[in-house]
């Protein structure tokens, strides 16, 4: 039996600077003009609800995106074995420390106005595409921050899935897209749910990305920041990123409930 | 041997995932040491983006570093005890504080800072010290840490051998415990290092125009300096974190190939 209070510092750091503060989040959160109301605002005023459901929208599509070019990408890398692989896997996991700031810097080089796709635009057809400070550019700086931590996990879950399983079903006649959703996707299940909520809840709560490249995007967070900071609206910041925080940490349970069970189920 | 059409399909779909990651990457390293980046590399090449870089923001790097080396001790003091008596205990209450420690990271960056604004942002003297941005990164680390010790500290057969040989709890912990969860605790303190560095959504809110951090400085020189200047901030940002990823890729296969 370990000493309990080996646990003890742990503890009373993360209480004193977590759980209390959190707290006094939640009752400053009730504590405006509108109190307990405020926790509803987030559907009843058409504002936070649009900007609320913007978020989500532009998260799941980010998700969805991100499972599908990372699970393509990462399949063919451990199913492959040629020259560059290792490289390519490299290249590909480098962006892995990038905060979201320098992911929105990525999107300008890319996007912005002297970006690369505006001059290739330019040469083409005469006319400069730019679209890195609106929601299109959020949702590539997004897919940009995702993909190589998705890749990774499909990856490592691809190495456990016996290539054999695939091998059979196409001697057996069935056709690639077959063997993508009869055996491929229900193998990776648990790894493409898991990775696919933290790709989600990330998206959900990311600040750096939409703060680069423009601080009108209208998305939670930065709803959020602009009512604390510009009209010191402290009761409503406090309400909404109550929410946001709950919503983020329901999601990541739900999928950790929904993968965990797989797991148990295949094993 | 024979590839197929598929196999040139998905490759080169591959090659093209990387080459969106990497081709901004390429571009930012360029446009730090071009002269002008709009007219290209003809202008030519010039350290001096980055020496500007150093006058303006030198120290927020040093503040970085500091913050990053001071949240590693924090983590280490408070991570490894709470992960050894984390692994030795077999309740409910365990896995509820191991689940709780995990909150910083799955809650948006924002509601801890706010909060924390809140609950002391009336303490002026801690408020515009550098300590209370450590207090964020330290609540955003330590689950990290504990994960990456937990992960290789279950030597209960190993200690229970220590013990029956008369060994006290101090000699078992140092000599024994420490000693083999040396490869996660190495791990998570890289780990920990690399996000405490790269950390911009609690700090940005954490910060003031004294305690600038090399991301919130990266921002802001996103925000109001010339391109140039931008991505030669960001030359420095990548020279300080590729070693520490290096490390981490290293320690994580080594760690692998043990098991």
């Amino acid at each position: 039996m370990a000493p309990a209070w080996l646990l003890a510092p742990a503890a009373a750091v993360f209480t004193a600077f977590w759980l209390l503060p959190i707290a006094r989040l939640t009752t400053v959160g009730a504590g405006g003009p509108d109190g307990i109301a405020a926790y509803a605002a987030v559907v009843t005023n058409p504002a936070y609800f649009g900007s609320l459901v913007s978020t989500v929208l532009l998260s799941a599509g980010v998700t969805v995106a991100t499972l599908v070019i990372s699970g393509v990408a990462g399949m063919f890398l451990s199913r492959n074995k040629f020259p560059g692989r290792g490289l390519l896997t490299a290249m590909l996991t480098f962006p892995l420390a990038f905060p979201g700031v320098v992911v929105g810097f990525m999107v300008i080089l890319l996007a912005g106005r002297q970006g690369l796709i505006g001059d290739i635009t330019q040469w083409v057809f005469d006319e400069r595409l730019v679209f890195a400070y609106s929601m299109a550019g959020l949702f590539v700086g997004y897919l940009y921050f995702s993909i190589p931590r998705v890749i990774l996990t499909i990856m490592a879950a691809a190495e456990k899935l016996d290539p054999k399983l695939e091998e059979a079903a196409r001697s057996l006649g069935a056709s690639p897209w077959r063997v993508i959703v009869d055996v491929l996707v229900p193998g990776l299940k648990p790894a493409l749910i898991s990775a696919g909520a933290i790709c989600f809840a990330t998206s959900m709560g990311a600040f750096g990305t939409a703060f680069t490249l423009a601080t009108r995007i209208n998305v939670l967070p930065i709803t959020i920041y602009t009512e604390f900071t510009n009209y010191a609206n402290f009761a409503t910041a406090a309400s909404l990123s109550i929410v946001l925080g709950v919503l983020t940490w329901l999601v990541l349970n739900l999928a950790r409930t929904f993968a965990g069970s797989t797991v148990a189920a295949a094993a | 041997m024979r590839r197929g059409a598929r196999f040139w399909l998905q490759l080169g779909f591959t090659v093209f995932v990387c080459l969106f990651l990497v081709v901004p990457v390429v571009m930012s390293v360029l446009a730090g040491v071009t002269e002008n980046f709009f007219i290209g590399a003809k202008s030519g090449l010039t350290l001096r983006w980055i020496g500007e870089v150093w006058s303006l923001y030198a120290n927020t790097v040093y503040l970085s570093i500091g913050i990053a080396v001071a949240c590693l001790a924090v983590t280490l003091l408070l991570g490894v005890p709470a992960a050894y008596a984390l692994a030795r205990t077999q309740n409910r209450w365990a896995r509820a504080f191991e689940e709780l420690l995990v909150l910083p990271v799955a809650v948006p960056g924002l509601a801890t800072a706010l909060a924390l604004i809140l609950m002391y942002g009336q303490l002026r003297g801690f408020r515009a010290s550098w300590t209370f941005i450590l207090v964020g990164h330290v609540l955003f680390t330590l689950p990290f840490m504990v994960r990456s010790v937990l992960a290789v500290i279950d030597l209960q057969t190993l200690e229970d051998a220590a013990a029956s040989l008369g060994a006290s709890f101090r000699q078992r912990f140092f000599q024994v415990i420490l000693p083999n969860a040396k490869p996660g605790i190495l791990a998570g303190s890289l780990m920990v290092v690399t996000l405490s560095m790269g950390e911009f959504n609690i700090t940005w809110m954490l910060h003031t125009p004294l305690t600038q951090t090399l991301p919130v400085g990266l921002a802001d020189s996103y925000a109001s300096m010339r391109l140039e200047i931008g991505s030669a901030y960001t030359i420095v940002f990548f020279f300080m974190i590729v070693p520490l990823l290096v490390a981490l890729q290293f320690i994580s296969d080594r760690v692998g190939q043990n098991k």
